[in-house]
């Protein structure tokens, strides 16, 4: 299955996003690397182990907030030997959507980033 | 031919310019954390001396790599110590740069590696020249050193003290621009008048790498940024017109 991971610069946040992705496709491998030492930021090493654990070999889709999130998420995926990707999607929202995605039977990395960032378009009111 | 020092004086170089940036970094920690308290989260002093330091001493007892090894090896321990952007942005570029010095440190290399390191932080941030980022002390900085050796001829140490004085440069133009990168950016005009912490700390690492690196070559150290010669001629594309 195609694993996931979710980056935050909170770790409250990475964890209450699995949390609510888990409701939505419990079976896909879901990983949280939110926070840096504790504190809130990010940090590649923390989201390449993340990546490594979600990895089941079919590849990993990484869901970001902001800003650093993304670069060390960059990085992290450039030092790993797993195949993964950075959704280009909000990262609540996405991580739901590629939940579901990742539990589909037909489910590849293309159709979990897509369904991930179908979530760009989600309007509030 | 400058900068052929052999592999075990290059090696002895590496560390000590290691060593010299962690002290560097831990003597300015409040001085960056106060520009970082005014327009971002006033982490930057404490997260990169805490890597620099953890860098320096990841390297000052390994005496099996090789200088570009002991380069890899400072972004590597970097990535990991160093959290938020400035981990992916001096780490990841240090690391990626680091392929430029296969054949050890020579002054042909060292203009490679500093277009690469510049290269890898434009590419990593996004951040274009005048974001108010690192960017717009390292622009100047690596234009002037590649400059100064490739044109003017200048040795290495001379060409590096022209880059350091240009990077001071690129530090004071920060300081009136709007933040367009990093949580800066979230001040919006807020942000304008206050020095950016990635430029100055930048340039900081720039002036303590001079000093080591007078230690070990000869040239010119009290020297501007301005070129010392005019171009005798005009560039190709401009001839014909």
């Amino acid at each position: 299955m195609i694993g996931l991971v979710v980056v935050s610069h909170s770790q409250k946040a990475a964890e209450g996003i699995c949390e609510l992705a888990g409701e939505m496709g419990g079976e896909a491998p879901l990983e949280a690397a939110g926070g840096d030492s504790g504190e809130i930021g990010t940090n590649a090493d923390r989201i390449g182990e993340a990546i490594a654990a979600a990895d089941e070999g079919e590849g990993v889709v990484v869901l970001v907030d902001l800003g650093s999130a993304v670069m060390n998420a960059e990085l992290a995926i450039e030092m790993t030997d797993a195949n993964a990707r950075i959704a280009d999607a909000p990262v609540l929202e996405g991580a739901l959507n590629a939940a579901v995605e990742a539990t589909n039977g037909q489910a590849t990395m293309e159709s979990v980033l897509e369904k991930a960032e179908e979530a760009r378009e989600y309007r509030k009111r | 031919m400058y900068g052929m020092a052999d592999k075990a004086t290059q090696r002895a170089a590496i560390v000590a310019a290691a060593g010299a940036v962690a002290d560097r970094l831990e003597a300015e920690k409040s001085h960056l954390t106060d520009l970082d308290s005014a327009i971002g989260d006033a982490d930057h002093g404490s997260n990169l001396a805490r890597g620099f330091r953890a860098a320096a001493e990841a390297v000052e007892d390994d005496e099996e790599s090789s200088p570009q090894e002991l380069v890899k090896k400072i972004g590597v321990t970097l990535i990991s110590k160093v959290g938020g952007a400035a981990g992916p942005l001096y780490g990841g570029s240090i690391m990626s740069a680091s392929q430029t010095l296969e054949n050890g440190l020579t002054t042909d290399t060292s203009v490679d590696f500093a277009e690469a390191y510049l290269e890898k932080v434009q590419d990593r941030g996004g951040a274009q020249l005048g974001a108010k980022t690192m960017v717009d002390a390292l622009t100047p900085a690596v234009h002037t050193y590649k400059k100064s050796i490739e044109v003017d001829e200048l040795p290495p140490l001379t060409a590096f003290a022209k880059a350091t004085a240009a990077a001071e440069h690129g530090v004071e133009y920060t300081v009136p621009l709007r933040a367009q990168k990093g949580r800066a950016s979230f001040l919006g005009w807020r942000s304008v008048g206050h020095q950016d912490p990635g430029a100055t700390s930048t340039w900081f690492i720039m002036q303590e790498l001079l000093e080591v690196a007078d230690n070990y070559l000869e040239g010119e150290t009290d020297v501007d940024a301005r070129s010392p010669t005019i171009p005798d001629e005009a560039p190709e594309e401009l001839k014909e017109s």
